[in-house]
């Protein structure tokens, strides 16, 4: 998938992180978060982000994340779906547990 | 497979892209869960709700909770995608929004065995609720009732359905009753659950109590909740009182003495037991169990 455009989602209420993709000129992935719980959860916001971007075959991304206590699972369908949005795809990849 | 029959008192509603709601939404001990993907959901956010409730139900450990979601219409650019999703993700039931038809059931359970097929799971997994929200559903309720083997239910939804009739919804319910009665009846005649619609002034118990005890009385199985504060107040009325289980042991004490002399009579106090007393007696003692009233081995003792 290529990023098309900037992309978002997500909110910043409790339990959730507005993510916004773009594309950079230069390659792998860029990351500025803010977190309610960087000091403790930090590191592991960033891997569950460069994992999902990394899973979705994109690269050249700069990622802006405000995170509010959300979980990786809402991390991972945040990342996706502005990244979806981004791309103009409908290619959700749905799988099987 | 999922659990067709199951204690289904309360069903609460979280909205599908809340992950803030999402995260302990089982904690308050509603027996069934309903993300929404239909109506708390705006249009440019129903990619966004999607995808977190497909990764909130591959993740989350919701106990024994029952998982249900609301998906959109398959008239609906969503609906095909939503269906998709939650089959994979393991949703234990789909509910079908404005249900009028038999084969609006029939359309979904097409696109249901479709992708169950797409993704390897068992044809069948996935289990289906329809929600009648209309003049033309409430007629149709035994022909949707009976449309598909995977239902487990038929559920009243008043506010839409009040808008289709023109009419307001009321304290005393009587705008609901004809749709009520013809639910619960045909929800009986098909062997599905009839569960009831919402009530959404979470700060007026007393109200909420009047609808509960009043659908109880139709004969309802349960009510959908849009708080975790609707729970208590409603499961007070659906659980059994001490006085119902009393009697219920009486009477299952009875069977079993009936059944150990070898007679298909059921006396109790001199008196014969009718077939009915005896299945009603049972299922207050199923209530009273599953709800934590009475342990298995009070029942085996009896």
């Amino acid at each position: 998938m290529e990023l098309l455009k900037a992309g978002m989602a997500g909110t910043v209420e409790s339990g959730d992180i507005l993510v916004e993709v773009e594309k950079t000129g230069a390659s792998g992935v860029e990351i500025a978060l803010d977190s309610t719980v960087m000091g403790l959860y930090g590191r592991r916001i960033r891997e569950v982000i460069e994992q999902t971007v990394a899973e979705c075959g994109v690269s050249g991304v700069k990622v802006t994340a405000s995170d509010k206590g959300a979980l990786d699972c809402t991390i991972r369908a945040r990342v996706k779906t502005a990244i979806l949005r981004a791309c103009d795809s409908s290619d959700y990849g749905w799988t099987v547990k | 497979m999922h659990e067709k029959q199951r204690l289904r008192r309360t069903m609460m509603f979280i909205p599908g892209n809340n992950p803030g709601m999402m995260r302990d939404a089982h904690i308050y001990g509603s027996d069934s869960l309903m993300f929404d993907l239909e109506d708390s959901v705006s249009m440019a956010e129903k990619d966004a709700a999607r995808m977190l409730v497909y990764n909130a139900l591959k993740t989350i450990d919701y106990g024994t909770t029952e998982l249900v979601v609301r998906i959109n219409p398959l008239d609906t650019p969503y609906g095909r995608a939503d269906i998709e999703a939650m089959v994979c993700a393991g949703a234990h039931v789909l509910r079908m929004p404005k249900t009028e038809r038999a084969e609006d059931i029939i359309e979904c359970e097409k696109v249901i065995e479709e992708m169950e097929i797409k993704h390897g799971i068992p044809v069948g997994t996935t289990l289906m609720m329809a929600a009648i929200e209309g003049a033309l559903g409430v007629i149709n309720a035994y022909a949707i009732a009976t449309a598909s083997k995977r239902l487990i239910g038929i559920a009243l939804g008043a506010e839409d359905f009040c808008a289709n009739m023109k009419c307001q919804r009321t304290l005393s319910g009587a705008e609901l009753q004809l749709a009520r009665q013809t639910i619960v009846l045909a929800a009986r005649a098909a062997g599905i659950d009839a569960l009831d619609t919402v009530y959404s002034d979470v700060n007026n118990e007393e109200q909420l109590l009047y609808e509960a005890r009043l659908i109880k009385d139709l004969g309802f199985d349960g009510k959908s909740v849009i708080n975790p504060r609707q729970i208590a107040p409603v499961h007070s009325v659906f659980n059994p009182t001490q006085k119902d289980i009393d009697k219920a042991k009486k009477i299952v004490a009875a069977i079993k003495e009936a059944e150990a002399r070898g007679s298909g009579v059921i006396s109790l106090n001199g008196k014969m037991v009718d077939k009915p007393v005896v299945i009603r007696a049972q299922r207050v003692i199923e209530l009273a169990l599953v709800s934590g009233i009475i342990t298995k081995e009070e029942v085996e003792s009896l």
